[in-house]
């Protein structure tokens, strides 16, 4: 648990935390879109553009090596927060988005017309397309395992749904509309023994759950650095060797050749093969020193405090008349999703805005969830670990002060 | 009265308010008790789109003047959108061609007609000025 007095040092990490936005203290509560920067995080990013910027796996000269040491060693550290087996199975990427369209692109190679792609219900759109596109090109058939009202899926239906002809599942671990954590150990198992591949989203999981790669036996994982207290613009795909060494290359480039003429190219081993071009250097080693930032805090910490924080403002926004919480799953992390009898989420975030409390509105780039519930979108506030019961305090008299305004 | 005028006066108007608060509350009176559009003309085709809160633009000619109805369903938005009607509809195209919308900056709303903001009200101005265009080329 993350005690009091630990949580006011915590903050002290986050210099974004000390501005004001509109002239009163910033609350921060859209942590779900994208997490803030630590200064232990800030300063890795200050120190690689002051001292050792440079291209990686091909200078010859001294700032290059310590890049590519620096890289190569948060690709390490990566590895072992998400007990990967090969350091070679990490992929850098650009984010989750990247990660999905990799693997989606690479399965072009292996469906044919009739295939089953089964995809949960409750995604966010850059999980949905790149599966239509899929479909698209290759006449495969899209299949979603639908929800419940409470925002869970309903597993009944994906063993029904689920036949031979799947070839891949995808998922979110965590919805990011919804928060709802889905039992993704029960569908990697159940998809496996059909001989399907599992795709977990990770992207909402890994700022409040450490992954355990082997133990889940998932055959791909993706995470975006940017949830995770790292920059913005990388991310990783796990991807199981077997699987990483069937996928055909993303994109052509420099870094991901072995060799290359005019008549044939030859591509390098993983994990270089899916890693074309220049890549993100600073954001790769910024996003090795963001575990390192969780993990010195500690996952099962930031865990136990962030269901806490759930548990209070959960609480404190089911006592203002007329809220209606959306996702209401028995397993959940720290977002809540909601609205006030008719007012349109838009004015409540305006209003909250100018209350200094950041939270996200609209269909969190999940409409077919909005269309479930029919309604054109929520009120999204989604807590972090360094967010105080004081914050969810000014949340909640916002909240009431807005319904008064706009009712 | 002239698009300028009636900017004018919105601008003495807000200057009444203290705060944002005041400001706000008066935009939401604005919003709640103007009908703004014809149901009929509350369709697909007149909604624009890609935005958080939808917003609705119908324009008609009548003796030569550009008369606008629009709607949202969030009521803020609404609100300002009252503000634009104002001072836009019941003019000659030419005029609404020509007009500015500085008046907004003035009036604290600025964030409001961000163009990266999803609210639809940009959209909205630019609706407008194109329907001025279009009939006023009509007019020609």
């Amino acid at each position: 648990m993350i005690a009091m007095l630990e949580l006011q040092k915590v903050r002290k990490d986050f210099p974004i935390l000390k501005r004001e936005v509109n002239g009163r203290p910033l609350v921060y509560l859209d942590n779900a879109a994208t997490s803030q920067t630590p200064q232990q995080v800030i300063d890795v990013i200050v120190d690689y553009y002051q001292n050792y910027n440079a291209n990686i796996h091909r200078g010859v000269h001294a700032l290059s090596q310590e890049a590519t040491d620096a890289y190569e060693a948060a690709r390490l550290k990566i590895r072992d927060h998400f007990n990967i087996a090969k350091s070679h199975e990490v992929i850098f990427t650009s984010g989750t988005t990247h990660s999905i369209n990799l693997v989606a692109h690479g399965f072009s190679s292996f469906l044919k017309k009739g295939d089953e792609i089964l995809v949960s219900a409750m995604e966010h759109h850059s999980n949905i397309v790149p599966w239509q596109m899929l479909a698209d090109r290759t006449g495969a058939v899209l299949k979603v395992i639908p929800m419940n009202q409470d925002g869970e899926l309903v597993m009944e239906a994906f063993h029904e749904l689920l036949s031979e002809k799947a070839q891949l599942v995808f998922c979110n671990h965590i919805s990011n509309a919804l928060g709802t954590i889905n039992p993704i150990e029960e569908i990697i198992h159940a998809a496996h023994e059909k001989g399907a591949a599992v795709l977990v989203d990770g992207a909402q999981a890994a700022p409040h759950i450490k992954a355990d790669m082997q133990a889940l036996d998932v055959d791909f994982y993706t995470v975006s650095a940017h949830k995770i207290c790292g920059p913005t613009g990388v991310g990783m795909l796990y991807g199981k060797e077997e699987w990483l060494k069937k996928l055909p290359p993303y994109q052509g480039g420099g870094e991901m050749i072995a060799e290359v003429t005019f008549e044939k190219t030859t591509y390098a081993d993983l994990p270089h093969k899916f890693e074309a071009g220049t890549p993100n250097i600073c954001g790769g080693i910024a996003f090795g020193a963001a575990l390192d930032y969780l993990n010195t805090i500690g996952l099962k910490a930031i865990a136990q405090y962030e269901e806490e924080l759930l548990q209070y403002a959960t609480e404190k926004l089911l006592a203002i008349e007329g809220l209606k919480i959306y996702g209401t799953a028995a397993k959940k992390t720290s977002v809540i999703s909601f609205n006030i009898q008719v007012i349109h989420p838009y004015d409540i975030g305006t209003i909250l805005d100018k209350l200094g409390i950041a939270v996200r509105t609209g269909h969190h780039c999940a409409q077919p969830i909005m269309d479930f519930y029919q309604i054109p979108g929520t009120v999204r506030a989604s807590f972090s670990f360094y967010n105080t019961k004081v914050e969810v305090d000014i949340l909640v008299d916002g909240v009431k002060r807005a319904r008064k305004m706009l009712l | 009265m002239g698009i300028a005028e009636i900017q004018e006066e919105i601008i003495d108007e807000f200057s009444m308010f203290d705060d944002w608060m005041q400001r706000y509350e008066y935009m939401i009176e604005l919003g709640k008790s103007l009908p703004l559009i014809e149901a009929q003309y509350k369709t697909e085709d007149n909604i624009i789109k890609g935005c958080q809160s939808k917003v609705w633009v119908h324009a008609e000619l009548e003796d030569n003047k550009l008369v606008f109805t629009a709607d949202s369903d969030a009521i803020i938005t609404k609100g300002i959108i009252a503000i634009l009607i104002r001072a836009f509809s019941n003019q000659k195209p030419q005029d609404i061609i020509d007009a500015d919308t500085d008046f907004i900056d003035e009036i604290g709303l600025k964030e409001h007609l961000s163009p990266t903001r999803a609210n639809g009200l940009v959209s909205m101005v630019k609706q407008l000025k194109l329907y001025a265009i279009a009939y006023q080329t009509q007019l020609n």
